[in-house]
């Protein structure tokens, strides 16, 4: 009688016989997704944790750990280096998230088309963004070269610039990062910009040219607004990108000269590794998880209001 | 009028338009390619100054390349060559067999399995980076230890966000009808997946490989924890050792950063099409 009764059901889904059949697809999903998970457990989620634990305790690996509650956030709120790194952190990510938006809109306007010629200046122009950031880096660190023989001071010679200390300047130090980083991060945010105007429809240009609205009009009210949700990525991503930039920083300077440009990420790396001080190194990691996360929500937030 | 961009460049014409245009187009492409072809030049010249670094090559030369031997900076790039190799291999296995969970199977716990990815994808490496030194130190469960070994470079790029949910939307896009008459024949699990799936996932297999590719040829946070020994280094994370050498000069660093860059330069122009894919997809989708 029970099999009467299931013929029906199996014609129209073959594969999936209640009870058995159904069980049975459950077990192939989570087999198929097991290595995945495996591999976010023990290199993502148990880190994760064991960070969060370790910020609590004073870390002794061979001695044992010791409960210490919130000291380690107390140690490190009030560190100076602390508090000038996060300061730093923030006004690199800044710099170079607007920095790398706009002259990555001005490019993108500069150079969108269909033009064969066009595409090569692109793929040109691309080309940082692929690149291997410490092999730049390197490259970067001696066209810094503070001496009047470096290239880029021998550059600024041909327009009559004194040379300039670059990553040897305390003054410098930071502004030189952050050239770098504009200029590693401006062709990915173009290429971004490109996408989106791509998708603008061209007939609303040509009824505003036809309505005999300007170029500067044109962009204004059309292609501008159209970019709006792109912007938002590009400038969440590369905030979040910017806070915990690390490789740039470790490479060109290490943190010098004098602390002049350290950022969370080596002041992290610079006690967990070299001071051992891994508690207090876990404090600032979910410090920096926690400042990540406020900044994620509240862009979410902000943008969803200005969409309402 | 037509307009194919935005400020209608294309049909300003004339020669004051067009040098305008040549001059734009050439500073972009000086400014953002010109340190690179700087360092391929100078990799092959002779250069002793330390500071010189130029666009015009001085006198053709391999000595860099040859001196670097002495250096250990082919180790290196085997190194680099292993952790990439087997890491890729690794990542793209993983994620076409769970994106084919995610996208083709409806089960218990898949929101919830969604919202993993999707943290691993918010939650930043870095921050990780030394409770990550201590699990990998001492694994919890299985107690081994993957610092100075390829394992612990290759294991923790194995599962990769970006790459699951690329994957796992392109094969949303699979026809069902195709698997579904693959099983009435009597094809098992895997043999679907293998013999229908997978080879119609092709250009989706292209976007994860080059994407995956350069992620793990830049990483270098993870090798800088993982090997301590210079045996193990990986080629990005030995170049600060081959700059503080003097008496060599930047020679055998220039040549060494060129061998770092190489690989990914000539991955992203081989496969730019999947890679501009991914890039607007990935940025697209948050």
């Amino acid at each position: 009688m029970t099999t009467t009764l299931e013929r029906p059901s199996q014609r129209t889904e073959p594969r999936r016989r209640p009870g058995r059949g159904r069980w049975r697809g459950t077990a192939v999903a989570w087999l198929f997704l097991a290595p995945a998970l495996i591999l976010f457990l023990y290199f993502k989620f148990i880190p994760m944790f064991e960070g969060l634990r370790m910020s609590f305790f004073k870390v002794q690996p061979f001695l044992g750990d010791e409960w210490v509650g919130l000291d380690n956030y107390a140690t490190i709120m009030s560190d100076d280096a602390f508090v000038s790194a996060v300061w730093h952190s923030v006004l690199l990510a800044v710099g170079t998230t607007v920095g790398s938006l706009v002259l990555g809109l001005a490019l993108a306007l500069l150079i969108e088309g269909p033009a064969r010629y066009l595409w090569f200046v692109r793929t040109a122009a691309f080309l940082p963004v692929v690149t291997t950031m410490a092999a730049v880096a390197e490259v970067w660190r001696i066209m810094y070269h503070p001496g009047d023989t470096g290239l880029l001071n021998s550059i600024l010679g041909w327009v009559a610039i004194e040379p300039q200390p670059f990553l040897a300047s305390e003054d410098t130090s930071l502004w030189s990062i952050m050239g770098m980083s504009i200029w590693r991060g401006t062709p990915y945010d173009m290429m971004i910009f490109l996408a989106g105007l791509v998708g603008i429809d061209r007939t609303l240009y040509e009824a505003a040219a036809v309505d005999g609205a300007s170029t500067w009009s044109r962009l204004r009210h059309i292609t501008l607004p159209a970019l709006r949700p792109v912007f938002w990525i590009l400038f969440t991503l590369a905030a979040i990108r910017g806070l915990r930039v690390f490789v740039e920083v470790y490479v060109l300077t290490n943190g010098g000269p004098n602390g002049s440009s350290e950022v969370l990420m080596t002041l992290i790396y610079k006690l967990g590794f070299q001071r051992s001080e891994l508690g207090i190194a876990a404090a600032g990691g979910i410090v920096l998880f926690v400042a990540t996360l406020v900044l994620t929500v509240s862009v979410q937030l902000m943008r969803r209001r200005q969409a309402s | 009028m037509r307009f194919d961009s935005a400020l209608g460049l294309e049909a300003k014409k004339g020669p004051l338009a067009t040098t305008g245009k040549v001059l734009v187009y050439s500073v972009m492409v000086l400014v953002f390619t010109g340190p690179l072809v700087g360092l391929l030049v100078s990799a092959f010249s002779k250069t002793l100054d330390p500071t010189s670094f130029s666009l015009w090559p001085d006198e053709f030369t391999l000595e860099n390349f040859t001196q670097a031997a002495d250096k250990n900076v082919y180790l290196y790039l085997f190194n680099s060559f292993v952790v990439v190799g087997f890491g890729l291999a690794l990542q793209m296995i993983v994620s076409v067999f769970a994106a084919y969970s995610l996208a083709r199977k409806k089960f218990r716990g898949m929101t919830f399995v969604m919202l993993i990815m999707l943290a691993t994808m918010m939650l930043p490496e870095e921050i990780i980076a030394i409770p990550l030194s201590l699990v990998l130190a001492d694994m919890p469960l299985i107690h081994a230890n993957l610092i100075n070994s390829y394992a612990g470079m290759i294991l923790p790029v194995g599962a990769w966000g970006f790459s699951i949910l690329v994957m796992t939307e392109f094969m949303k896009e699979v026809p069902v009808e195709l698997e579904e008459a693959a099983r009435i024949d009597g094809a098992g699990e895997l043999r679907t997946f293998f013999t229908i799936i997978l080879p119609l996932c092709k250009p989706a297999l292209g976007v994860i490989g080059v994407f995956g590719f350069t992620m793990i040829w830049d990483q270098y946070l993870l090798p800088l924890i993982v090997a301590n020994e210079s045996s193990h280094w990986t080629l990005p994370i030995a170049l600060r050792s081959l700059r503080s050498d003097e008496e060599v000069g930047i020679g055998i660093l220039l040549a060494a950063s060129l061998l770092a860059l190489l690989p990914s330069v000539i991955a992203f122009l081989a496969f730019q099409r999947q890679f501009m894919r991914g890039l607007t997809s990935g940025a697209i989708k948050g």
